[in-house]
């Protein structure tokens, strides 16, 4: 059986800046359904943030400020210790993307450039132009092939092992061939992503659907804080593609149907730069108040930057005003952009502690599929890019200790045990009569969207819940057109939607249960934070009965006590 | 918006089965004109033949997953709208110069052997700074278009050379070159462009400007082409005059 020292799952920023880090030292292999620079780390626009202090209105911001503010964004549930060591690590992290390559933007004196965000007490957010998440993508993909790092591409992970609290490695498919294969690993990182793509309406690829997640959960391994999921307030109506934070950094207004920049009414002092979480509800509030413009694709409201100019359009905006042009033929240099909020980031994800590690040994998590939490309840714009990287690294550096202190040896019996059984599972789902997958699959995001969206109650979530379980029964009984394992889309998502079922269950579920509204959850029927019972991460694991079962953990809280949240 | 009634074909073929024939399959789909490419080919996929097989992941024109040829020409699926089709009719083939995998599934590995190929990295010896290297906007923007290339290999597939010969290092791979080489922080020597001093390197390009036409975002690797021979050329002058002098 093959065997490695480490497997790491997914080829984005996470995954490449752990693989860098350790593939000198030991037997590395990174795997990924897709090509590392199809990765979704590439969609990122807006930025990465880091107290440079580059900017002339940022010289007095600090990573204790930066630390300040993400806590704050997060509604106070992140952990603190977490967000300290991410705000501490962001401006050496910046720096060395820099030596390696990375094409930031620049001032004037050549420094990195940086542009105020949402939520940001100063403006820390390094960028280039709109494309931020590709340059970074792309520089430590170059990084990886200069130091070596092996990658096997569309491989797919669909199950990973674990005995007794200890992880053995995987078994995947590798769709070029059309074979599965077990291998072993004495340390595992899942680095694969969150779990948009459980809502039909998202600004994420197709890829992210929450599949990392779900294994773990399935394999031992809670899932932590699932409720949190961020709406993002500007994507192009139709299509939900991501009209980056950038353009408001920039200083793009939202306009409603009678021409006001109806911020004015919610967040007069922050307007349009409010939190994420701010903005999208005050988005949806207008348009249930018939403030929106109404068209066959639904109401939306704009996002005008006609005012910004065309140079600086062209200049800072160019990737936001060529997707304008191509997905909804609108030119934001003479007109205003159609936007509705949908569905952008997962705050929850594989519970870890600040070191990346989880309850299993030899397992780890870094990136959007895990929750370590730095985001809390909400997460700020420019600190995903960062979360990545930051945890790649640490998450690294938590592999080294752990390989250097004796691992423990991956058992192969366990892992073909586990094989056999995924083997079983593709051929029942290859069985005749049953629905297909897709059908499935999209009830579930539709019920998502429905039920557990920016605003939510106790009766839609109730039904929510309910048609969920309904859909958990209908996979028992879904049919593929073939049984291949060469290049069938249809096998991989057949296995992923058992991982997006369990996403949804537990994203539900937690919604239900937490009664009270924090960051990007909220009830109309518990419109106020409760600290009291509800300062505390949500932990969703698999019984012994193999039922979800949720329990609580209290955040940890360093010097920043709560307060009310204001802008 | 009203749909119309449009007709895809999609060409087949699986190397897992050499025997059987490449074949278009044809699939009637009602669709409004502002739908992309992409949402059609998924839609077969969901609902009607589970079988086919493509690439997509960001379906913004981001990730450079889905580049197919589209009625002749090479273009990402997810950028591309049926309303673009002449003629209600659209013909969805592989890219060309790469062996296919299955239906609209290409093999990339050459075309990443060839990235790698270039060294497509910052090199940079001098000490690290504690801080940022220092850049102009200036000497930033001179990179800009070479950075805006996804990787999606609708260059390559566009590409006359590569037609008639698989050693030909192609528009992004000598275009990513081109990015380091102008980079006002890279190190790389001069005599790094010995490399590329051959048919299938710099002088492999016919200048027939493809790549330039095939490119959803606006790269222009012969420019970049064109430029690395100047760049030779002046190099190798140089090394000539200096052999002359010892």
């Amino acid at each position: 059986m093959v065997e490695h020292d480490v497997l790491i799952v997914g080829g984005g920023l996470a995954g490449l800046r752990a693989a860098v880090d350790l593939c000198d030292r030991y037997d590395v292999v990174l795997v990924s359904k897709v090509h590392p620079v199809r990765s979704h780390s590439i969609a990122a626009q807006g930025g990465i943030n880091a107290a440079l202090c580059n900017n002339p209105d940022g010289r007095d911001d600090s990573i204790e400020r930066h630390a300040f503010d993400t806590i704050k964004g997060s509604d106070y549930l992140a952990d603190q210790d977490a967000v300290e060591i991410m705000c501490r690590e962001a401006i050496s992290v910046v720096y060395e993307m820099e030596h390696w390559g990375c094409p930031f933007s620049r001032f004037a004196d050549g420094t990195i450039a940086q542009r105020p965000f949402g939520g940001a007490g100063f403006p820390r957010t390094c960028y280039s132009a709109d494309l931020s998440g590709h340059v970074l993508l792309n520089t430590l993909y170059e990084r990886a092939v200069a130091r070596g790092v092996k990658v096997y591409y569309e491989y797919v992970v669909i199950a990973l092992v674990t005995e007794e609290g200890t992880c053995h490695g995987v078994v995947l498919i590798d769709q070029v061939e059309g074979r599965i294969i077990p291998i072993l690993a004495k340390a595992t990182l899942f680095a694969t992503g969150g779990y948009g793509r459980i809502y039909f309406h998202s600004t994420n690829a197709l890829i992210n659907n929450g599949s990392g997640i779900g294994m773990a959960y399935a394999a031992g391994v809670p899932m932590k804080d699932m409720e949190f999921v961020q709406f993002h307030p500007t994507t192009l109506l139709g299509t939900n593609i991501l009209m980056s934070e950038a353009c408001r950094g920039e200083g793009a207004y939202l306009l409603d149907k009678r021409g006001e920049r109806f911020m004015e009414r919610y967040v007069p002092k922050a307007m349009e730069l409010a939190p994420r979480d701010i903005v999208s509800r005050s988005i949806q509030t207008e348009i249930e108040a018939g403030n929106a413009f109404e068209s066959e694709l639904g109401p939306y409201v704009h996002l005008d930057l006609r005012h910004l100019g065309a140079e600086r359009i062209l200049e800072r905006l160019p990737g936001i005003r060529r997707m304008s042009i191509d997905f909804a033929g609108v030119d934001p240099i003479d007109e205003p952009i159609p936007i509705v909020p949908s569905q952008h980031y997962s705050m929850g994800g594989i519970d870890t502690n600040a070191r990346g590690e989880t309850q299993v040994k030899g397992f780890y998590a870094a990136g959007e599929c895990a929750c370590v939490s730095v985001h809390g309840a909400n997460r700020l714009g420019g600190n995903s890019l960062l979360d990545t990287i930051v945890f790649g690294k640490i998450c690294a550096a938590s592999i080294d200790e752990y390989l250097q202190g004796g691992a423990h040896e991956p058992r192969e019996a366990v892992v073909a045990r586990k094989k056999e059984e995924m083997e079983k599972k593709i051929s029942k789902l290859s069985e005749k009569g049953g629905e297909r997958p897709f059908a499935v699959m999209e009830d579930l995001r539709k019920t998502m969207d429905e039920h557990v969206g920016i605003f939510r109650t106790k009766g839609e979530l109730k039904a929510g819940l309910e048609k969920i379980l309904a859909i958990k029964e209908r996979y028992g009984n879904i049919s593929l057109s073939s049984s291949a394992l060469h290049m069938n889309y249809e096998l991989i998502a057949g296995l992923e939607l058992s991982s997006m079922i369990d996403a949804a269950h537990a994203t539900t579920l937690g919604a239900l249960l937490r009664e009270e509204s924090r960051g990007a959850h909220f009830r109309r029927d518990f419109t106020k934070r409760n600290d009291v019972d509800w300062l505390r991460h949500t932990l969703a694991a698999k019984d012994a009965s193999g039922e979800l079962s949720i329990s609580y953990r209290e955040p940890v809280i360093t010097k920043y006590r709560p307060m009310e949240r204001t802008y | 918006m009203t749909a119309d009634i449009y007709t895809i074909r999609v060409l087949r073929y699986d190397a897992k089965e050499p025997e059987r024939e490449a074949y278009f399959s044809s699939y009637r789909v009602r669709a409004i004109p502002r739908l992309t490419v992409l949402t059609i080919l998924s839609r077969i996929r969901d609902e009607i033949d589970g079988t086919l097989a493509f690439r997509s992941s960001c379906r913004a024109a981001t990730c450079g997953s889905c580049a197919m040829v589209i009625n002749g020409k090479p273009g990402l699926a997810c950028r591309t709208q049926v309303a673009a089709a002449e003629g209600r009719t659209i013909i969805l083939e592989p890219l060309p110069n790469l062996e296919i995998i299955k239906d609209l599934v290409v093999d990339m590995a050459p075309f990443w052997e060839k990235y790698e190929r270039i060294k497509p990295y910052l090199m940079r010896e001098s000490c690290e700074f504690e801080k940022e290297v220092f850049q102009s906007e200036e000497e930033r923007k001179q990179i800009d278009q070479y950075v805006n290339c996804i990787l999606c290999a609708c260059c390559y597939g566009a590409c006359e050379v590569l037609r008639r010969g698989a050693d030909y290092l192609g528009p992004a791979a000598l275009a990513k070159l081109q990015r380091f080489m102008i980079d006002s922080r890279d190190e790389r020597p001069d005599a790094f462009l010995d490399s590329v001093n051959t048919s299938q390197g710099v002088w492999g390009c016919d200048t027939l400007l493809r790549c330039i036409d095939a490119c959803p975002k606006e790269v222009r690797p012969t420019d970049g082409i064109v430029d690395l021979r100047k760049r030779l050329v002046k190099y190798r002058l140089k090394r000539l005059l200096k052999l002359g002098q010892t």
